[in-house]
């Protein structure tokens, strides 16, 4: 039995294993959306902890554009083994075919196929009724209205006319044929709370979050960390060395890196505190247009 | 792996706040947007950079002598709304001293209703906004009356603008006053009133020395000290099944404790069932432990084989919840499409989900005045009192008393849209294999033979507020002018018919059951009958209205201040109390629910016994339940 919980870590974590057990009471075909990062390993967390000593009754399921970090690969792998859970690796075969890649076909439309097409594909795929995902309301201000329990139409789609009411914990699981439910056990979390969780509970997550020296370079305004040779560096760009970390992780050319000295999650903490910058700063997808979080999440976006 | 060494490390201990659930409510006129700014402002939680964007855009939109604009700070939710993007609800994260504040901010006048009462019942609190310049505004009754309905307890109001009336107490004196007056008629156990100054920061987070005269705490000092916890574990263990956990041959519930606390040991009983158990483990998300309070998530396992399902009810040996088919609730309506009674949706309550229909709408709730009003159907963003039926018998508790589980939704069965939301206020105990017999001399025929209407006199009040003596002179000026009357009271049926009864809660419910079965057989039989009894308990003086019938049924709240009683003591109960050889005394250490909407309110202070009579009387020709020759 590991130490009692901070009031507030206690609440959110109940709060969230009610979410959890709903969802798998209700739904027949949950999944759970695995996307590695910090958010993704206390989501897991969560689940192990909401049926223990069962394994949770749903897969992971992660959504691949062939562009992540590898370190977050291989974590990925790692977690799956070492828990003795069931992944499934999703990668929008099609795309990969068109060649789409986030040089050529810039970001947004790299993310709307290998992201959000290739997330409705694999849940179309499987038959998945409900898809349980990390976000958070504190994320983006486009996040902060949206509900525990998403509905999303037979076409994944989201219409905001159509989002139910949410009151009390009583949350209305039923779905006509073909739409779908996303589920967000993590609203009410901030990115505070998720980092103090994971150190009260130990909970391992990819090192990237941590500041290390790594190879960057300085690309619009973003650092950019250089995983593998497909960089393609600009003439003017040169590769240094800098104490680096990241606050979110998503696809290595489109995720900028914070300069930072925090080595442990004491340390991120603290810098969280004293932050003056906003968590999805330095994601590229999001800067695009104003309300541009809500465009794509109407398109399916997660 | 890099993981840190937190524990190790004493300064790396981690913050520790209970959540707090916080509505807000005003329009951006009363300054919400400002006062929400200003408060993360002075709780250090704005970064340098948007300080200096705020100070830019300032000059850009106002006069540098005003101030910063601090609404500014808000992440353009207004904006979005301008564009005609959907805002229902908007979440907040903002950290305190003490606390974790979950902000629900429901912005906009579309689905005002609506979006009010779905952050009311998750919220703890409820900040209300008046600009003091203009007071209390009917929005402020709506505002606060929602936020009651739908569970908020604690209501904050914010006087905000105080600047603009030169710091006035005495302005500030008024408005509290009169909302204190209105919120007192609810259901909040915590009303204050705080005077601020949203644009220099007065009372929000720091006290500027402008409202010298003001010793409250200041709204975070507040927020930091209020206790929204004690009451939810004090009160008797339930928990709703979510679903059932078989691994390696055990047999676990999984749930959340909705209400007191389960430990270990503990025998637990199955609503609707007459099975009992005992807990034999609890396993807590961090593994076994003795007990569970409320809020918390467990899987339990039990010391025998019961059969157990996803929307079983568990309860503690105390105050069981009841077990019925029909109950008596409050319904907001959140369809465009029309409630039709009679016709089936879904009522999911608790972790259980049933077949449901509206027997009757008993009245809407004018959420302006509080007014009632006679309907057939109900439309969009309108609250009615209903009675439901449901096609199983559930486990049903009083949300005033349940907040946690006397709550549901109702469902379209066709769309699966959340239609409706409600919550429970009684179960209707009718007795189903009855098949009353039809008698061809009916409660009409018996009254027009005595010339007369039948109706029930319902006098409630504190112990010593005057409801006998008034009672007593109302039953002479009924028998003087020939009306055929009958007066219940506490002594002549607590003598005989409901000797077997004490004054715990449960008895005293009984009681008034059994008065209020009594006086709608005397009125069947044509008779004016009163009714003087303290009935603290609003819920049964509900019932009792349930059962006898709006139309029949007469409210009288005689209203004697708690210390006017105590001094005129008529049967030395107050004394006794004082002296500890009374106790379950209402007033004293027993509550007593001063009625919301009373159809006569007598204050008694200043009026004769004989006046009060009269207003009773005057109301009943009214009413032309008498017509005096």
């Amino acid at each position: 039995m590991s130490q009692k919980l901070p009031s507030h870590l206690a609440a959110l974590e109940s709060e969230a294993i009610f979410i959890l057990r709903e969802t798998a009471a209700e739904l027949s075909k949950p999944v759970l959306l695995y996307s590695i990062g910090k958010d993704s390993s206390v989501l897991l967390h969560l689940a192990l902890k909401a049926f223990f000593p069962a394994q949770p009754p749903f897969p992971l399921l992660h959504v691949d554009t062939n562009w992540k970090f590898r370190e977050m690969i291989s974590f990925r792998d790692d977690t799956a083994r070492r828990l003795d859970l069931e992944l499934l690796v999703y990668t929008n075969r099609d795309g990969l075919d068109r060649g789409i890649n986030p040089f050529d076909s810039g970001s947004s439309l790299h993310t709307q196929i290998m992201k959000t097409e290739a997330l409705k594909q694999s849940l179309r795929l499987h038959g998945f009724d409900a898809a349980i995902g990390g976000a958070r309301r504190d994320e983006e201000r486009s996040r902060a209205k949206e509900r525990i329990f998403s509905l999303r139409s037979a076409e994944q789609g989201w219409d905001p006319r159509r989002q139910r009411p949410e009151l009390w914990s009583l949350y209305n699981c039923r779905l006509q044929t073909g739409e779908s439910l996303r589920v967000f056990p993590l609203s009410n979390w901030t990115e505070l709370d998720v980092w103090e969780y994971i150190r009260c509970e130990d909970i391992p997550v990819v090192p990237l979050y941590f500041a290390k020296a790594r190879p960057v370079i300085e690309r619009d305004g973003m650092l950019i960390m250089v995983d593998d040779d497909r960089i393609r560096l600009r003439p003017d760009e040169q590769i240094v060395s800098r104490s680096v970390r990241f606050r979110t992780l998503g696809c290595y050319p489109l995720t900028g890196a914070v300069e930072s000295s925090a080595t442990t999650v004491d340390d991120i903490i603290v810098e969280l505190s004293a932050s003056r910058q906003s968590e999805r700063a330095a994601r590229a997808i999001d800067n695009d247009e104003i309300a541009s979080m809500e465009r794509k999440k109407r398109d399916g976006y997660f | 792996m890099n993981q840190g060494n937190a524990k190790s490390d004493p300064a790396g201990s981690t913050w520790d706040g209970e959540v707090v659930r916080v509505l807000t409510c005003g329009s951006v006129d009363a300054g919400k947007s400002t006062l929400i700014g200003r408060l993360l402002f002075d709780l250090g939680l704005v970064a340098d950079d948007q300080v200096t964007a705020l100070e830019r855009d300032t000059r850009r939109t106002r006069f540098a002598f005003e101030g910063m604009d601090f609404s500014l700070l808000l992440d353009g939710l207004e904006a979005e709304q301008q564009q005609g993007i959907t805002i229902d609800v908007a979440y907040r994260y903002i950290r305190t001293a003490a606390r974790k504040l979950i902000i629900a901010d429901t912005p906009g006048h579309e689905q005002y209703t609506r979006n009010m009462a779905c952050g009311a019942s998750v919220s703890d609190v409820a900040i209300i906004l008046v600009d003091a310049q203009k007071g209390i505004l009917p929005q402020t009754r709506r505002h606060t009356l929602i936020a009651n309905l739908f569970g908020v307890r604690h209501a904050i109001l914010i006087v905000n603008k105080i600047d603009a009336v030169d710091y006035s107490e005495p302005a500030f004196d008024t408005i509290t006053r009169q909302f204190a007056q209105y919120a007192g008629g609810l259901d909040y156990k915590s009303v204050v009133s705080i005077p601020v100054a949203a644009l220099e920061g007065e009372n929000i987070v720091k006290r500027t020395g402008s409202t010298p005269w003001y010793r409250g705490p200041t709204l975070v000092e507040y927020l930091d000290t209020i206790d929204i916890t004690r009451e939810r574990m004090t009160r008797a263990m339930r928990l709703p099944v979510q679903s059932i956990c078989r691994t390696e041959g055990t047999r676990a519930i999984a749930g959340t404790v909705a209400s007191g606390t389960l430990r270990v040991g503990d025998l637990i009983g199955i609503s609707g069932t007459k099975i009992e158990t005992r807990v034999a483990r609890l396993l807590g998300p961090s593994g076994d432990r003795p007990f569970a309070v409320a809020g918390e998530s467990v899987m339990a396992l039990f010391a025998d084989e019961v059969d157990l399902s996803r929307g079983d009810m568990l309860h503690g040996p105390d105050d069981r919840p009841v077990f019925a088919d029909q109950f008596s609730g409050r319904l907001l309506w959140m369809s465009e499409e029309h409630l039709v009674p009679e016709r089936s949706y879904l009522l999911k309550i608790g972790t259980r989900t049933v077949p449901v229909s509206i027997t009757k709408i008993k009245h809407q709730i004018d959420v302006d005045t509080g007014a009632h009003i006679a309907r057939t159907f109900l439309g969009l963003n309108e609250i009615a009192e209903c009675n439901f039926s449901v096609s199983v018998p559930i486990s049903l508790d009083s949300f005033n008393k349940y907040p946690e589980t006397g709550c549901f939704i109702l469902i379209d069965r066709t769309t699966n849209d959340t239609v409706g939301a409600g919550t429970v206020m009684f179960a209707l105990r009718r007795a189903t294999n009855i098949h009353p017999h039809r008698f061809e001399i009916d409660k009409r025929l018996r009254a027009s033979a005595k010339g007369q209407e039948p109706v029930v006199i319902w006098f409630t009040g504190l112990p010593g507020s005057g409801k006998s003596t008034i009672g007593n002179l109302v039953e002479q000026k009924l028998y003087a002018v020939g009306r055929h009357t009958y007066l219940i009271d506490g002594d002549n049926i607590r003598g005989g018919l409901n000797r077997d009864l004490g004054f715990t809660e449960e008895d005293r419910v009984e009681n008034i059951r059994r008065a209020a079965e009594l006086a709608r057989l005397f009125a069947d039989a044509g008779l004016i009958v009163i009714v003087a009894l303290i009935s603290p308990y609003r819920a049964d003086r509900r019932q009792a209205r349930e059962l006898i019938g709006d139309g029949e049924f007469i409210e009288v709240f005689v209203d004697t201040p708690i210390a006017v009683c105590r001094e005129r003591d008529p049967k030395g109960l107050y004394a006794k109390a004082d002296r500890g050889e009374l106790s379950n005394m209402t007033g004293i250490d027993q509550p007593y629910e001063a009625p919301e909407h009373p159809e006569i309110r007598l204050t008694t202070a200043d009026k004769t016994a004989d006046e009060l009579a009269d207003q009773v009387i005057e109301f009943l020709r009214e009413r032309r339940a008498i017509s005096l020759a």
